[in-house]
């Protein structure tokens, strides 16, 4: 059976692709997750794998041509079987093969998936997960079927979108057009076996290892209220803004023992290492700011996915440091210098930059004092880090000179409240300017 | 173009007709001495004498009889029925008679005839003078069902449905005859039989109707274009023969679709429109196609009660965000 290769969105807004190299040629044996070719994305450079086994029949995209998302670039066949009627085709409209290609993709993803190890041992627990009285509204039953509008197969069928792996916002959780198109513009990533509607209660969510989850809150009448009042008034995130100044004093000295301790191993964390680690377990004891708005309920995570803004040549990209609040400071470290080293040779994968619950931009490198973040929807809360500086201030009656640093957060106002990010800044406060907190 | 009205487009495209050709006459409940019910038919007796201009006896059975067999001796008859509500006495001329007649004669015997008339509910004429009679005409293979909206469709459907060959059930509206609208001049305006009318354009989502309907559809569609949504309304214009490339287009480029009617929902004209649109265009639908309608009830006398029995353009709008998943 001929399997054709579609041009797939390998970022969340790719529209189309440049073909860098084929990495196998005509005539070549492929099988199932074999890289076929380098496409450079708006992003990056991805690799496009094969979603069938055979013979690559045809290359219907020469290197350095570009194809809209959903094209069709390649056949894969038997190797002697007919596929005239596929190579005519070249334009991606649906037809037989496009169905294996569906049905392909989601053993396709689950390599990526296999870098987390809990996302196979929920694929293969399902029931746990599945719930059934709650889940009136997932689109794939139990049994495995998938809900989704007539054109919304057609569409997930000629843009190569694995309807397995979205969720629906139609009735009874049915798959519609509009979701088929913001999962085009959204990354193939984290297959959705290992997420979870019916998760363990908030209290013992620290036990429930490295597995992604969340709870959903209902949203209130008030809160719709809220929601549609300041979604009005400032649209489409109605942004609020809290800062803080932190007395660096301690984690200044912090710094200096750990880098003492992991010098010998190559390591050094910054200022912002500590922040993010401070930030991630703060978050854990604030779960209402690490939360995502959606529209009749609120998401609120189990894990915490920390987003790092890193500038760019030609702009900024967030890596997401995955569960940041169980990861030690160097491994935070470690990670955030590889992932950003990565990103400025724009060699990120998609699911490395998306899936963030909350994120941090540090400017004190640059200088800047203090600045406001705008948030990364869906995340409800981005920090502002600014730079140490000495400052006089007043303690016990006497100026003295502290290394002071300004945080300022931006929250979504549809999910946090002043008094709710004001609590969380505090938190996040004590445990910068006293680091074993930290460890509590 | 002149601005007319419907009532005004139709004696028009009558007495064009009558002139044009000799064979045409029309018949109905004072039709001549009293300037038609309607006053649709005024003038024309004083222009075309009473051998063409023929007022009958209350006896719709009876005058659709002689204007079927007067189809088949060749003449072209107009039969004007009161109210369609009337015409149910006589269906058996229509559905027995002039719709098969040139089938069973291995096309030996012609049968150019239109019945025409207000149809559906105009205001407070309770259950029995309140119906939308389209379903009885559009069951059976045979008789072509015409439903003009405007002044021009009045006009250019009625020389069309004169001229056809075969039986036509031409559907007017009490409310429709004083709503004006551009009419051209041309003597030769005639709009073919079949082929659909879109009333407006839009993107998200399709308003498929036909007759008085059309309105109330255009009225949610300005509403519906405040919150942004673009709506495209479709009119029929007849149902039989239907315009189903017309249909197909408009739902495969909005991928939704909502049927408004004035008749019951059940085996009504919209349940045929939804089964064919399912058939067709089953890829292109992004949520099922849904339908506004007459509540399932004869029609109530009270004010209150007739206005929540009839489709609004408040419930198309419910409808439209039903299918846009708003």
């Amino acid at each position: 059976m001929a399997t054709k290769v579609h041009m797939e969105a390998l970022s969340p807004t790719m529209e189309e692709g440049q073909l860098v190299k084929w990495l196998k040629g005509e005539g070549d044996e492929v099988s199932s997750g074999d890289v076929l070719a380098e496409i450079e994305t708006d992003k990056a450079t991805m690799e496009l794998v094969a979603r069938g086994d055979g013979v690559l029949r045809a290359i219907l995209l020469a290197e350095g041509g570009t194809a809209a998302v959903g094209e069709v670039i390649g056949v894969i066949a038997g190797a002697d079987e007919d596929i005239s009627a596929l190579v005519g085709e070249g334009g991606g409209s649906g037809g037989g093969g496009a169905a294996d290609d569906a049905a392909d993709a989601p053993a396709a993803e689950k390599d990526d998936a296999d870098a987390d190890p809990v996302a196979d041992e929920a694929a293969s627990a399902p029931s746990e997960a599945a719930a059934p009285s709650s889940d009136e509204a997932a689109s794939t039953e139990p049994s495995g079927r998938v809900k989704a509008s007539p054109l919304a197969r057609r569409l997930a069928e000629d843009t190569g979108v694995d309807l397995a792996s979205i969720e629906g916002s139609g009735p009874g959780g049915r798959i519609v057009k509009r979701d088929v198109e913001a999962a085009r513009s959204a990354p193939a990533a984290a297959p959705a076996p290992a997420a979870s509607k019916s998760a363990p209660a908030p209290a013992d969510w620290s036990d429930a290892g490295a597995q992604e989850s969340y709870d959903e809150v209902p949203v209130s009448q008030m809160r719709k209220a809220i929601a549609r009042r300041l979604t009005e008034s400032i649209s489409p995130v109605p942004h609020f803004f809290l800062t803080v100044d932190v007395d660096m004093t301690r984690a200044v000295a912090a710094r200096k023992q750990v880098n003492a301790l992991v010098e010998a191993e190559g390591d050094r964390v910054s200022f912002n290492d500590f922040v993010l680690k401070a930030a991630a377990a703060a978050l854990v004891r604030h779960p209402d700011c690490n939360a995502a708005w959606h529209g009749d309920h609120i998401k609120r995570f189990h894990h915490v996915h920390m987003g790092v803004a890193v500038a760019i040549d030609d702009g900024l990209i967030t890596p997401v440091v995955k569960h940041a609040d169980r990861k030690g400071l160097v491994q935070i470290s470690r990670e955030v210098k590889e992932m950003a080293g990565r990103a400025r040779q724009k060699r990120l994968k998609p699911d490395e930059y998306t899936g963030a619950t909350f994120s941090v931009s540090n400017l004190g490198a640059f200088g800047i004092h203090e600045f406001t973040a705008i948030i990364n929807p869906p995340e409800a809360g981005i920090l502002a880090v600014g730079r140490i500086e000495d400052t006089p201030v007043a303690i016990g009656g006497e100026v003295v000179v502290r290394p002071r640093m300004r945080i300022t957060m931006s929250c979504d106002h549809r999910v946090i409240d002043g008094a709710q990010g004001a609590r969380f800044l505090q938190t996040l406060q004590a445990m910068l300017e006293e680091p074993a907190a930290i460890l509590v | 173009m002149a601005e007319i009205t419907y009532r005004e487009a139709l004696n028009e495209a009558l007495r064009e007709e009558m002139e044009r050709d000799p064979d045409v006459f029309l018949m109905g409940e004072e039709v001549a001495e009293y300037d038609g019910a309607y006053k649709v038919s005024k003038g024309l007796l004083d222009v075309f004498g009473d051998r063409r201009i023929v007022d009958s006896p209350i006896s719709e059975l009876g005058f659709a009889g002689l204007g079927v067999g007067a189809a088949m001796a060749g003449l072209k008859p107009v039969i004007e029925f009161m109210t369609f509500n009337f015409s149910i006495l006589a269906l058996d001329q229509v559905i027995n008679h002039a719709a098969k007649i040139r089938y069973m004669s291995g096309g030996q015997i012609p049968c150019s005839i239109v019945f025409r008339g207000p149809n559906g509910a105009a205001l407070q004429l309770s259950a029995q003078h309140s119906q939308a009679c389209e379903t009885y005409y559009v069951h059976a293979p045979g008789v072509k069902v015409v439903t003009p909206a405007t002044p021009a469709d009045a006009k250019g459907l009625l020389k069309a449905a004169i001229r056809d060959p075969d039986p036509v059930a031409f559907m007017e509206a009490e409310m429709l005859y004083n709503v004006k609208g551009e009419v051209p001049d041309d003597d030769d305006f005639v709009i073919p039989l079949g082929v659909a009318d879109v009333k407006r354009e839009g993107t998200d989502v399709t308003i498929l109707t036909h007759g008085k309907t059309v309105h109330v559809a255009l009225q949610a569609a300005q509403k519906l274009d405040k919150d942004g949504v673009s709506v495209e309304v479709v009119d029929l214009r007849s149902i039989r023969p239907l315009d189903v490339d017309t249909i197909l287009a408009s739902v495969k480029k909005t991928n939704r679709a909502v049927y408004l009617e004035e008749g019951w929902a059940f085996a009504g004209v919209g349940a045929q429109i939804v089964s064919m649109v399912q058939e067709e265009a089953f890829d292109w639908l992004d949520a099922p196609v849904v339908r506004v309608m007459q509540a399932d009830v004869p029609m109530p006398y009270a004010k209150n009660l007739e206005q929540m029995a009839k489709p609004s353009a408040e419930r198309v709008v419910a409808a439209c965000n039903r299918v846009l998943y708003r």
